[in-house]
């Protein structure tokens, strides 16, 4: 018997969906860390029952939480390896500690970036966007964190350390934050092959596991920057890739919806007949790795679908030719959104596809996006959605 | 303590901590995070050790939020008889 779990990160606390292989009736776990943003929560491919979430707090800063039984419960790991814990048995709280390495031997120089106005300012950490496990190692995961850098735990998340080849490989001073501020969010795993993506910086890959990187931005065209074609500067929203093709890469971008055939080295436009190219997620279909999906927003002064009709839209063609999915999904006085890491698909033989919005609505589509049903209506607003999925 | 840093630290209501030395905001704060190591960062900013800035420290009915971390506290806060406040900015309105 097959089954799902739909793990939802939300501006008030974590929830956890679970429902058979027929994804038709759901119970819901939660809030789990009541009253925190909740920006991220994911599973490790290589242990399921292996999760990592990302707690944070305008208040009280970052929080790293891990569940070793499906979510269950929850502790944070921040105790380093051959170190015991308090007489009391707290754990220490070294797993939310995120320092950029700027040391002579193994870092690099702390520079600045672009503020908004163009002003220069100085890295500072605020939080953890996005949670990366390892394909093959429950103990290794990487944390995408804004300012923009990328940071790896091998020990399970007990500690953190930077790979400052991303952040010092040059064009760092050019970066500056989008709306949300300088955001590490996207992060694919493909062996020695690490993709990222910054807002708004844009998308990076390293080919060494994360030593070097180079950004790869070739054809994004901004038109809201000094230089539309520049090599860094573009608001990326989201990237995504089939696991089997290492060259294939999707992008929603601030507008435009790109492709690349060349692991990122060009990118053209296949934003096609898309009511709006303006969105935030983007992701592919698990069998068929031509068949994406976005959902349109309207505008980057007006966050929510055209029309007031919530629609996904779905290409079967890899891009340029699209088309309007709106069974189940309300298709008249809808203004939410639908965030950038708020998309997932599952592995089931019909493809499962999930998304979150802003209204708190987790809608779940069992057949590959052709009919919707929301599993939950009143979450708080959703900020990520992943799904694990059990044979 | 705010409600979310006495869920974090897994507590309720006041926490007790022993203090070597002179009673001061630093040795406060030092000892509660010897205590609860958790919330390491969470008052205090990790890397920089500065406040965070929707928090701020009372005692004695008084706001001591920008005096220095090393004053010496009112005997009645080192004999505990006072609290000490952490308190979170008001959110919500």
């Amino acid at each position: 018997m097959s089954n799902v779990r739909v793990l939802v990160g939300t501006r008030k606390g974590a929830f956890i969906l679970t429902s058979d292989g027929k994804r038709e009736k759901w119970d819901v776990s939660g809030p789990h860390f009541a009253g925190w943003e909740i920006y991220h929560l994911k599973g490790s491919p290589a242990d399921p029952n292996r999760l990592y979430a990302s707690q944070t707090s305008g208040w009280f800063g970052q929080v790293i939480q891990r569940s070793d039984d499906g979510g269950k419960t929850w502790f944070q790991p921040g105790t380093p390896a051959g170190e015991t814990t308090t007489p009391d048995g707290m754990p220490k709280g070294e797993s939310n500690k995120f320092v950029y390495d700027d040391s002579p031997e193994t870092g690099k120089p702390l520079t600045t970036h672009q503020f908004y106005d163009g002003t220069a300012k100085p890295w500072v950490f605020k939080r953890v966007w996005h949670i990366e496990p390892s394909l093959d190692d429950p103990n290794t995961v990487y944390a995408g964190v804004e300012d923009a850098a990328l940071f790896k735990s091998t020990n399970g998340g007990q500690t953190w350390a930077e790979l400052p080849g991303l952040r010092g490989h040059g064009t760092g001073a050019q970066w500056q934050p989008g709306a949300g501020g300088m955001c590490l969010h996207s992060i694919i795993l493909d062996g020695e092959r690490i993709f990222v993506a910054i807002s708004a910086a844009g998308a990076f890959r390293s080919d060494d596991s994360g030593a070097t990187w180079k950004p790869i931005n070739k054809g994004l065209h901004s038109q809201y920057i000094p230089d539309p074609n520049a090599e860094v500067g573009h608001c990326v929203h989201h990237i995504a890739k089939h696991p089997s093709n290492s060259n294939v890469l999707f992008m929603q971008k601030h507008w435009d919806v790109m492709r690349s055939d060349d692991a990122g080295d060009s990118w053209q436009e296949i934003s096609g007949n898309l009511p709006t190219d303006f969105g935030f997620v983007i992701d592919v279909h698990t069998h068929e790795p031509e068949t994406i999906y976005v959902v349109p927003i309207k505008s980057d002064g007006e966050h929510y679908p055209p029309d007031g009709k919530l629609r996904v839209y779905r290409s079967r063609s890899g891009g340029n030719e699209w088309e309007a999915l709106t069974k189940g999904l309300p298709q008249e006085n809808c203004y939410v959104n639908v965030l950038r890491d708020a998309m997932a698909v599952d592995t089931l033989d019909s493809c499962g596809v999930y998304f979150g919005t802003t209204g708190g609505q987790v809608y779940a589509s069992a057949d590959s996006g052709d009919t919707w049903a929301p599993i939950v209506r009143d979450l708080p607003a959703v900020l990520s959605v992943e799904v694990q999925t059990f044979s | 303590m705010p409600a979310h840093l006495r869920t974090l630290a897994g507590v309720t209501g006041d926490v007790t901590v022993a203090v070597s030395g002179e009673v001061t905001r630093r040795s406060i704060l030092d000892a509660l995070e010897t205590k609860y190591p958790m919330l390491r960062g969470t008052i205090l900013e990790h890397v920089s050790g500065e406040r965070r800035p929707f928090l701020r420290f009372f005692a004695c009915g008084e706001d001591i939020t920008h005096q220095s971390p090393d004053d010496p506290l009112p005997q009645e806060i080192a004999s505990g008889a006072e609290p000490f406040y952490v308190i979170g900015a008001i959110a919500g309105g």
